[in-house]
């Protein structure tokens, strides 16, 4: 689909020869498809940047978008279709802005007309088209990585690990566990244990309203490997239904600890860890 | 490429010895980090190339290793490949259970790598002794 | 070949695994620290695996024989400073280091194996006192 040496010489000519009316034009077409959502001083600079990057390209030679002599080209696409989709600008709207060019192309192929007018201009849509395909390949990759991004951000606000105690940390889960999200928690977790030399850790499960049996392995290999590093892990929270659910997998919790309620989970600790509850203590007055 | 290995080129590593093992590990290692492999996965994989290289020592009587980086388009993983020529594996059921050992170790060589890893795939015969090709993807 | 080196700290015998072991190194260490129990009549072994990037199935029997060792020489063997990524992969190899004593770190370590000592020493009170006194 590359243009060839001639048919890009006379593409460089005929861009070159009319910079500034192939640029305005260029920027007027886009300008009305966008309805007024860039400023015009904004888009002529990014088609002026798009100009400048095919000339440039097609002054070294052949035009291949694939060739390493197309770097500047495909940068300036990259980054043109980066903007938009941050901009949050649909995927039409953002490859009409280099479509937009093959209007331009007909009026100036067709005044400069020729023997080669068909032939060039057919060539000529070719190039444009796959630089379209670029500019939507590229503008699909970044609004995966905004959504990839989006979805590391609310996995890590979902799952907070708190110190509850000296010595005491807890994960209150909420909402529905899937096998990713269980995965990072207890990674988190782990971690959280280690940085802040904690022996005991909290998960308190009454948030979620179900596990199934993935979720369940991941939450008992999470206290075999808590153990493993010398901490002990105590399961609060548990449901009736989930509960039956366990059961009814057959998943042995085996000598886990099972508290009803968060609270409960802490007195259990503390009385492990030889901390007087303050019940039983007469209060002193200040 | 950025990364300091060179992808596409599978980088051997014979095992001929205790020593070679542990090069085998920070091989694998070195690639792991370079297709991006998160932290726990890295550490499946090294821990799955440390036991499959050492059968390859003990049971194989020597052999190679060999480490690629793979591509399926969506994501990318390593790929490691364990040959000797000893006499193979008699029993391949029995070996991958849990426990069963002929060397004496734990017997969680092989059964235990092929959970830390994605894909697992063994030939083995008397003749052409055996050959494992094991694949990590990243998430 | 490389070894692992031991520090006696009290009456506490310290191994930090800093390097990439090779297998006959774990092995060679399995003997110089049974050597140095008997040697320095110490009664706690701390390993601090905090450096080690993984632990395989090898590395795991020697950490239990370890502990199988200085059980019988009367001294407690407490691992500490697992990282969480070992710990997990070692959890789906399937090695449970059974009998292996685990801590966070060198001190919660040092905590476990002085309350140990202690336990001990509540039974022995009854005891000759002499007895345990003998050390070179």
């Amino acid at each position: 689909m590359a243009l060839n040496a001639e048919e890009s010489g006379r593409l460089v000519a005929l861009l070159g020869g009319h910079a500034e009316r192939v640029t305005q034009r260029w920027t007027d077409i886009v300008a009305g498809s966008l309805r007024g959502r860039l400023s015009h001083a904004e888009l002529r600079r990014q088609v002026e940047d798009l100009h400048r990057a095919i000339v440039g390209t097609g002054e070294q030679g052949a035009i291949d978008l694939s060739a390493e002599s197309a770097g500047e080209l495909r940068a300036a696409l990259s980054e043109l279709s980066r903007g938009r989709a941050r901009q949050g600008f649909s995927a039409t709207e953002t490859t009409i802005s280099i479509f937009a060019l093959k209007d331009v192309l007909a009026e100036l192929v067709q005044e400069a007309g020729g023997a080669n007018a068909l032939h060039d201009y057919v060539a000529f849509s070719k190039l444009v088209d796959e630089l379209g395909l670029f500019t939507f390949e590229s503008f699909v990759r970044t609004r995966e990585s905004l959504i990839a991004d989006q979805a590391e951000q609310l996995l890590e606000l979902s799952t907070p690990v708190v110190k509850l105690w000296e010595g005491v940390v807890a994960v209150p889960l909420v909402g529905t566990l899937d096998s990713a999200r269980a995965q990072v928690v207890m990674e988190r977790l782990l971690q959280t244990l280690v940085d802040t030399g904690s022996p005991y850790a909290i998960i308190d499960i009454t948030g979620v309203p179900a596990v199934d049996t993935q979720v369940a392995q991941h939450i008992l290999k999470t206290v075999v490997a808590a153990r493993l590093m010398g901490a002990d892990c105590i399961i609060s929270g548990i449901r009736p239904q989930i509960a039956q659910t366990i059961v009814a997998l057959g998943i042995e919790f085996g000598d886990i600890a099972t508290k009803a309620s968060l609270a409960d989970a802490l007195r259990h600790v503390l009385r492990l860890t030889g901390v007087e509850t303050a019940r039983r203590q007469p209060r002193r007055d200040a | 490429m950025t990364a300091g290995v060179d992808l596409g080129q599978p980088q051997a590593q014979s095992v001929r010895s205790d020593e070679d093992v542990v090069r085998v590990r920070q091989l694998v290692r070195t690639v792991a980090v370079a297709v991006k492999l998160s932290l726990v996965d890295q550490t499946k994989v090294v821990t799955a190339a440390s036991e499959l290289a050492r059968n390859t020592l003990v049971y194989g009587g020597g052999g190679t290793v060999e480490v690629t980086t793979v591509d399926n388009g969506r994501r990318k993983g390593v790929r490691i490949v364990f040959a000797d020529s000893g006499p193979g594996i008699a029993d391949l059921d029995m070996a991958l259970t849990d426990g069963y050992t002929t060397g004496g170790g734990l017997g969680l060589g092989l059964s235990g790598s092929r959970r830390l890893v994605d894909e697992f795939e063994i030939e083995t015969s008397a003749e052409t002794g055996t050959r494992i090709t094991v694949t990590k993807w990243s998430r | 070949m490389e070894r692992v080196p031991i520090l006696k700290i009290g009456d506490i015998l310290l191994v930090s695994i800093q390097l990439d072991m090779s297998d006959q190194t774990a092995v060679q260490l399995q003997d110089d620290l049974a050597e140095r129990i008997v040697a320095t009549g110490c009664h706690g072994v701390i390993i601090d695996i905090t450096a080690l990037d993984i632990v395989d199935s090898f590395v795991g029997r020697m950490l239990s024989t370890i502990a199988s060792i200085s059980k019988v020489l009367d001294a407690e063997t407490v691992v500490v400073g697992m990282r969480p990524a070992v710990a997990i992969t070692l959890v789906e190899l399937g090695l449970s280091l059974n009998g292996i004593r685990t801590a966070l770190n060198v001190e919660r370590g040092m905590e476990l194996i002085a309350a140990a000592r202690a336990d001990e020493l509540d039974y022995q009170l009854d005891d000759d006192p002499d007895a345990e006194t003998a050390t070179p």
